[in-house]
C-alpha cells in the first residue's frame, strides 16, 4: 500500500552513506522561527501561499533552537541583539547552518552606524548570504537551493 | 453639551502664569511657546485641565541638540538659541482639533527638566528615550534608565558631538585590506 | 531557582528591579519570568519581563530596543531625499506610510506644494498599504491565537498588493515610491487593471476571514473581555489608531486633520465599544472595507485630478531625464539637486498621519543647510508597548499573546 504500490517492483537501491544521510537533512531541513525585522515579513511571505517553501520540506518552523537544523537571521542584527542571537546560535545541535537572509543581516546594509552590527558574520559563522533589502522570496529560496548544494557536498567525516 | 469657546493658548498662559511663558513663535502655521524650565510641570498642568484648551492627548517628545559641532569633533558653539538643548512638547486637543508646542531650552552641562508623566503617563517612555538617546534628564521620573539602548551603553548617541560611528565600505581595491581585520564569528 | 538567579542573566541584579515589580516578587512569592527577545508571537523582537501570580498577570515590563537601527541618526547625515529610504525600514508593514510623513514634513518646511494627481495617488497607495498591513495584522493575530488557515489567506490576497507596489516602484516592500513634491514616477499603464481586477475580489476575501474568525466560539472566548482598555486611560497612556478607536474614542486623523485630500472622500471611521481585543479586530476588519472604498473613489479621482504626479517645483525637484538634453537649466538644476540638495529653514515643524497602526508624527527640524538638523519620529508601537503593563495587568499569561498582537506592535516601528 502507500508508497510501495507507487514504487512498483523496485527490490533494493544501494548508495552511499553520506548520500543517503544528507538526502535526509536537505529534504527536512527545519529553521528556527526566529524574525528580525524586515526579511522576516519576506520570509514569512516566502511560508504562506503563494512560495509555500514547505514544497522544500521546511513547512517546520522550530522556535526552540534546540529541535532546528538552520538559523536564518532574516534582519539587521542590533548590538543589543547581537548576544541573544550568538545565544540562540549557540544552543542549536551540530549539524545546524546559518544563512544570513538580506543586506543587512550580510554587511550592515543601509545602516552603517552606531547601533547595526555590520555583518551577522561578526557574531556566528554565515554558510550562505542573500542579497536583497529585503531579498524576493525567490531570492530566499535560490539561497535555501544553495545550501542544500553545500549539504549535499559534505561527507559523514566532515561531522564524525 | 455646551463647549466653552477656545482660548488662545498664548494669551491664557500669560494671564495664569506670566512668568511661565518666555517667547511665542508661530512657523507654518504652528505655535511655539516657549517656556521657563522650571515652570513646566505646571504649564502643562494648565493647559490639559484648563477648559477652553484642554489639550489632553500628549502626541510626541522630541529634543535637539543645538549645538554647532566642528568637522573633527568637538562642540564649539550654539546655534543662534539660548540654551543647547532643546526638548518640544506636542500636545494636541480632540475637542478643538488644535495643536501645540511647549518648548524648553536646557543648559548643556546637566540638562534637566520637570517629568510629565504625572500628568499624562504617556510621556513615560518618551522621556526614557529623550533619556536614552540625548541625554536629558527627566526629575521625578518613577523610571529614569535607558529604554532603547542596552544599559551599559556609552554616551547618548542624538547629540551632535556623537559620531555616527560607521565603517569603512568595501570596494575591489580594499577588500582583503578590510578582511584581514574583520572579526569573523568562530564555530 | 532563587529569584536572584532567574532575573540575574538579564537585568544585573534584583535590586533594579524594586520599584517596578511588586515586594512579592522580591521575596520570591510572585514568579518571575522572561519572554522574547526569541519568542514565536512577540512579532519581533519585543522581549517582556512579567510577573506572575499563577497565571495571573502581576506585572508586565516591555523591554525594546533589540531593533533600534539608528534610522534618525542616520537621516541627520543624509539630505533631505536621501532620508526617504530610510523610512521605510521603520514600520516594515508600511513603508508608504512613513515615506509619507516625512515628505509631508520635508513640504511643510520648505513650503513645498504637491499637485493633485499626485495626491490622490499617495491617498490610493497609502489605503492600499492599510489594506496590506492589516492582512499581516490579521493572519499573525490569527496564528498566534491558533487558527493557521487564516494567514494563508490573509497572505495570498497580500502578494496580489505587493505586486503592484512592485509595478510602480520596482520593490515589493521598500518602494520609496513617495518623494517630497510627490510620487517617484506615474503610474504604469497596468497598475490600473491589476488595481480594479483586485478590488473586484477584495471584499469578498473580506467576508471569508470573517466567516472564518468572527462568529467562531473559540475565537470569541479568547478575544471578547480580554485586554479591555478604558478610553481614557488609552488616551492618556497615547495609544492612537485601532487601538483607540477599538475603546470607541472618535480620533481618526484621516478626518480630524485632513492631510493629501483625505476631505474629499467619503468613508466612515469604524469604531469599537468595550475596547477589548475583540473590537480592535472588528474595526481592522472594517478599516479594510472603508480603505476599499477610499481607493473606488480614488480611481474615479484619478480621471479628473489636475496636475502631474510630481511637483515641478525645479528647487526641490529633479527635472526628467528627458529635459537635460535640451535645457541648460534642466542640467544646472539636476547636478545642484543630486550633488547638494536643497535647504531648509532652520525651524521646526511637526506633522503626523495616520498610519494603519496610529499616529505617526514626523519632527523636522532643519538647520539652514541640506541636511536635517534633528528628525524624529513619534511611532505607534512605541506608544503602544509602553500601555502594555496596563493593558495586560490582571489577564492570564495566555491572553498576553492576543494583547500584544491586538495592538499590532511592530518592532522596526517601536525601535527605529
Amino acid at each position: 500500500m502507500g508508497v510501495t504500490s507507487k514504487l512498483g517492483n523496485l527490490g533494493v537501491v544501494t548508495t552511499t552513506l553520506d548520500a543517503a544521510i544528507n538526502w535526509g537533512r536537505t529534504g527536512a531541513m527545519w529553521p528556527l522561527l526566529f524574525g528580525l525585522a524586515c526579511c522576516a515579513i519576506e520570509y514569512m511571505s516566502t511560508q504562506a501561499s503563494n512560495y509555500d517553501l514547505s514544497r522544500f520540506g521546511m513547512e517546520l518552523n522550530r522556535a526552540t533552537p534546540r529541535q532546528a537544523d538552520l538559523l536564518i537571521v532574516s534582519g539587521r542584527v542590533t548590538r543589543k541583539m547581537a548576544p541573544v542571537v550568538r545565544q540562540l546560535y549557540d544552543q542549536m545541535a551540530t549539524p545546524n547552518w546559518v544563512i544570513a537572509m538580506g543586506d543587512c543581516a550580510s554587511c550592515g546594509g543601509v545602516y552603517n552606524n552606531y547601533a547595526v552590527v555590520q555583518g551577522v558574520d561578526e557574531i556566528v559563522p554565515v554558510d550562505v548570504y542573500v542579497a536583497g533589502c529585503p531579498p524576493r522570496p525567490e531570492q530566499l529560496l535560490d539561497g535555501i537551493m544553495m545550501l542544500h548544494e553545500k549539504v549535499r557536498r559534505e561527507t559523514i567525516k566532515d561531522w564524525a | 453639551m455646551d463647549i466653552p469657546k477656545a482660548l488662545d493658548p498664548a494669551e491664557a498662559i500669560q494671564k495664569a502664569l506670566p512668568d511661565a511663558l518666555q517667547d511665542v513663535k508661530t512657523f507654518r502655521g504652528e505655535t511655539t511657546l516657549v517656556i521657563v524650565p522650571a515652570q513646566l510641570v505646571k504649564v502643562a498642568q494648565f493647559f490639559r485641565d484648563t477648559a477652553g484648551l484642554v489639550y489632553n492627548y500628549l502626541s510626541d517628545i522630541s529634543a535637539v541638540d543645538y549645538a554647532e559641532v566642528s568637522p573633527v569633533g568637538g562642540v564649539i558653539g550654539i546655534s543662534g538659541r539660548p540654551d543647547r538643548f532643546g526638548v518640544s512638547y506636542h500636545l494636541y486637543s480632540m475637542l478643538y482639533n488644535r495643536r501645540l508646542r511647549l518648548k524648553v531650552f536646557l543648559p548643556e552641562d546637566d540638562p534637566q527638566v520637570g517629568t510629565l508623566t504625572d500628568v499624562w503617563p504617556g510621556a513615560n517612555w518618551l522621556e526614557r528615550e529623550i533619556y536614552d538617546l540625548m541625554g536629558v534628564t527627566f526629575v521625578g521620573h518613577p523610571n529614569m534608565k535607558r529604554v532603547l539602548l542596552p544599559d551599559d551603553w556609552d554616551g547618548h548617541p542624538h547629540r551632535r558631538d556623537y559620531p555616527l560611528g560607521y565603517e569603512t565600505v568595501q570596494f575591489s581595491f580594499n577588500v582583503d585590506e578590510i578582511l584581514k581585520h574583520k572579526p569573523f564569528a568562530k564555530e | 531557582m532563587a529569584v536572584a538567579e532567574q532575573v540575574s542573566k538579564w537585568e544585573g541584579s534584583i535590586d533594579d528591579l524594586r520599584g517596578l515589580v511588586s515586594e512579592r516578587a522580591l521575596t520570591g512569592e510572585t514568579m518571575l519570568l522572561n519572554m522574547g527577545p526569541h519568542h514565536p508571537s512577540t512579532h519581533g523582537v519585543l522581549r517582556l519581563l512579567l510577573e506572575l501570580d499563577g497565571e495571573e498577570i502581576v506585572t508586565c515590563l516591555p523591554d525594546v530596543g533589540y531593533l533600534h537601527t539608528g534610522i534618525e541618526k542616520t537621516i541627520e547625515s543624509k539630505r533631505y531625499e536621501q532620508g526617504v529610504p530610510l523610512t521605510d525600514r521603520m514600520d516594515y508593514l508600511s513603508p508608504m506610510s512613513n515615506n509619507m510623513a516625512f515628505c509631508m514634513a520635508i513640504e511643510k518646511l520648505v513650503d513645498l506644494d504637491v499637485p493633485e494627481r499626485a495626491q490622490v495617488i499617495r491617498v490610493m497607495l497609502l489605503e492600499m498599504s492599510r489594506i496590506a498591513s492589516h492582512l499581516v495584522w490579521l493572519g499573525t493575530h490569527a496564528l498566534d491565537l491558533g487558527a493557521m488557515s487564516v494567514f494563508l489567506y490573509a497572505f495570498r490576497e497580500r502578494e496580489r498588493i505587493l505586486t503592484m507596489f512592485e509595478m510602480l516602484s520596482g520593490q515589493r516592500m521598500m518602494g520609496s515610491y513617495f518623494r517630497p513634491g510627490g510620487v517617484w514616477r506615474d503610474l504604469t499603464p497596468d497598475f490600473l487593471p491589476t488595481l480594479e481586477g483586485f478590488l473586484d475580489i477584495f471584499l469578498a476575501k473580506v467576508d471569508d476571514y470573517e466567516l472564518l474568525l468572527t462568529n467562531n466560539p473559540i475565537w470569541i472566548d479568547r478575544t471578547q473581555g480580554i485586554g479591555t482598555i478604558e478610553p481614557d486611560q488609552a488616551l492618556a497612556w497615547g495609544v492612537s489608531g485601532p487601538g483607540l478607536r477599538g475603546s470607541g474614542v472618535n480620533w481618526d486623523i484621516r478626518k480630524a486633520m485632513p492631510y493629501s485630500g483625505y476631505e474629499q472622500y467619503d468613508f466612515e471611521v469604524p469604531l469599537g465599544e468595550h475596547g477589548d481585543v475583540f473590537d480592535r479586530y472588528i474595526v481592522r476588519i472594517h478599516e479594510m472595507r472603508e480603505s476599499h472604498k477610499i481607493i473606488r473613489q480614488a480611481i474615479k479621482k484619478l480621471e479628473t485630478a489636475k496636475g502631474s504626479f510630481r511637483s515641478d517645483d525645479r528647487k526641490f525637484v529633479p527635472p526628467p531625464r528627458s529635459a537635460l538634453g535640451q535645457s541648460m537649466e534642466a542640467v544646472i538644476h539636476h547636478f545642484k539637486l543630486w550633488t547638494e540638495g536643497f535647504p531648509a529653514p532652520d525651524e521646526e515643524v511637526f506633522v503626523s498621519i495616520e498610519s494603519p497602526r496610529g499616529e505617526i508624527g514626523c519632527y523636522l527640524h532643519g538647520d539652514g543647510g541640506t541636511k536635517p538638523r534633528r528628525v524624529h519620529f513619534k511611532t505607534p508601537s512605541f506608544m503602544h508597548i509602553s500601555s502594555l503593563p496596563v493593558i495586560t495587568k490582571g489577564y492570564m499569561l495566555a491572553d498576553l499573546v492576543a494583547i500584544a498582537s491586538s495592538m499590532d506592535v511592530v518592532l522596526g516601528d517601536c525601535d527605529r
